[in-house]
């Protein structure tokens, strides 16, 4: 089980004053839970998964992961694929995992699983932007995770790659059941794939409403399932998308 | 940039790598080019001897048949294989040592504005002064000599690596960090190749300084060594063994340009393609 408590993390000098990004921010999750963070722009979620990921060293907060150390097993996928250019793709899985020959096993079998068999010794600047992300998705899930962050790691996709890359990454979560936060600013994103949905206020943030989905896998986004809920939850809780969520917290 | 303007540069032209622009990189046509600017080099040297008509002046076969007797008589090796030491020590010293320098200053601001003052003294002192006050205070001996050296180019090194290391992609680093990299791979593996365009610039102009300053050394305070011998040469007039010992050190320096660096910059940059 993950709980994360941010008491408060700021910014020393953001256009020319202090910038509290987040303050007396709680969140937990259960061990294999899927949980989607939403909220507005700017409103401190990728600074969140750098907290938790060990990435932002000046905050203060505590990031508790019980039973086995925190950080021994955390796999990140970050907006833009982050692969490094001069590596071919099975290198850039193998440089997380290491060299040993069950690692290289393992990161094969991602790869082909991923269909990215054919293109194991190639360098990533000869990829699509698409295959570039299920590297990136493949590196993050070889060292077998316990927790996996992942900060709107699908932007800029158009739809059938994302949808695509949504359904694996479905796939493989259900087969590792990793601990999973995913952020996103796309609510219907967040509720075709979440367990539970938390969102965040505009800054400083800190989670006005959590939302709990019990719609069975695989879910498509624009399903209408997925489009009552969508409806149902910006009715009942109007600019909550903007992060106001004022009336959000008291139904809550 | 402080960059000093040393010759180095005017020979990196002459050795830029092929097909780093936009043509791309056609092995048979590259050679035949090679071999037709060398023959128009021959071809016109023999033709300002012929006209100079001058004991100074002598003819490439002259030249060619010197290089013929010193090897012969184990000379020339000899002599070369002493400097080609002092260049691959005093070279790999400044590397090293340059890079360690330039990474530490393009990380740490505070130490980068501690050390500019002493980097800008650096690049600015003569190399002879150097090579002087080197002799001076350790005598000599070998290992002043390729002090010496190394001290000259240091300076350069820094700041050629000090720009890679202001360059040094936070993104990629943050990867590093968030699946905790051992140090070793994190540094090989991430860090260590973004440098690898700096550090070819550096050994690039850095050989073609080195080999300079290697003679100067040589010819000022050792008794083994082109440098030497080509002081010898000079007392006596003997123009014929001065180009002799050129020719084949220069051809030397071009073997290890084409044979080793070149290679070596193609595989690295692979994934550039």
């Amino acid at each position: 089980m993950l709980s994360v408590h941010v008491r408060e993390k700021h910014y020393a000098d953001r256009g020319g004053k202090r910038h509290v990004a987040l303050r007396d921010l709680r969140l937990s999750a259960a061990e294999g839970e899927f949980v989607c963070l939403v909220g507005p722009s700017g409103c401190g979620k990728s600074t969140l998964l750098n907290i938790i990921g060990g990435l932002d060293a000046a905050a203060e907060a505590s990031v508790g992961l019980d039973a086995g150390a925190p950080g021994a097993s955390v796999g990140f996928m970050f907006q833009e694929p982050r692969l490094m250019p001069w590596l071919t793709v099975m290198q850039n899985v193998c440089l997380v995992c290491g060299e040993r020959p069950e690692a290289a096993t393992m990161a094969r079998q991602l790869l082909e699983a991923m269909e990215l068999g054919e293109v194991v010794d190639a360098f990533p600047g000869a990829l699509s932007g698409g295959m570039q992300r299920r590297v990136a998705l493949a590196r993050a899930f070889v060292i077998e995770p316990r927790l996996l962050l992942m900060d709107e790691p699908f932007v800029s996709l158009d739809a059938p790659t994302a949808g695509r890359l949504r359904s694996m990454l479905i796939t493989l979560w259900q087969r590792r059941r990793a601990t999973v936060l995913f952020v996103t600013h796309d609510l219907r994103e967040a509720l075709a794939l979440a367990d539970r949905v938390c969102f965040l206020s505009s800054s400083p943030g800190r989670i006005v409403l959590e939302h709990r989905i019990e719609l069975p896998r695989p879910r498509d986004p624009q399903s209408t399932e997925i489009g009552t809920m969508y409806e149902e939850l910006l009715s009942r809780h109007p600019g909550l998308l903007a992060g106001l969520g004022g009336d959000a917290q008291d139904a809550a | 940039m402080n960059r000093p303007a040393d010759a180095s540069t005017a020979t990196a032209g002459v050795l830029g790598s092929p097909g780093k622009g936009g043509a791309p990189w056609r092995p048979g046509r590259d050679v035949l080019l090679r071999l037709a600017s060398l023959v128009v080099f021959l071809l016109l040297w023999q033709l300002v001897a012929v006209v100079a008509q001058d004991p100074t002046v002598p003819m490439p076969a002259v030249v060619f048949e010197r290089i013929g007797a010193e090897v012969a008589s184990m000379d020339l090796p000899h002599h070369l294989g002493v400097t080609l030491f002092r260049v691959a020590i005093s070279f790999a010293a400044a590397m090293l040592i340059g890079a360690a320098i330039g990474i530490a200053m393009g990380r740490w601001p505070a130490l980068d504005r501690f050390l500019d003052g002493w980097l800008v003294l650096g690049l600015n002192i003569p190399a002879l002064v150097t090579i002087i006050l080197c002799y001076i205070w350790f005598g000599l001996n070998d290992w002043a000599a390729i002090l010496a050296v190394a001290l000259n180019k240091i300076p350069t090194v820094v700041v050629t690596v000090r720009e890679g290391a202001r360059a040094i992609d936070p993104r990629l680093m943050e990867v590093a960090r968030a699946y905790r990299l051992p140090p070793a791979r994190k540094f090989l593996q991430v860090y260590l190749p973004q440098l690898y365009p700096y550090l070819f610039a550096a050994a690039r102009a850095g050989l073609s300084l080195i080999w300079k300053i290697v003679l100067v050394v040589e010819l000022l305070g050792r008794s083994e060594g082109i440098g030497f011998q080509l002081n010898v040469f000079f007392q006596f007039f003997d123009i014929a063994g001065i180009l002799a010992y050129t020719l084949v050190f220069a051809a030397v320096v071009l073997l290890v340009e084409a044979l080793a660096m070149r290679p070596m910059e193609r595989r690295l940059n692979r994934w550039r393609q």
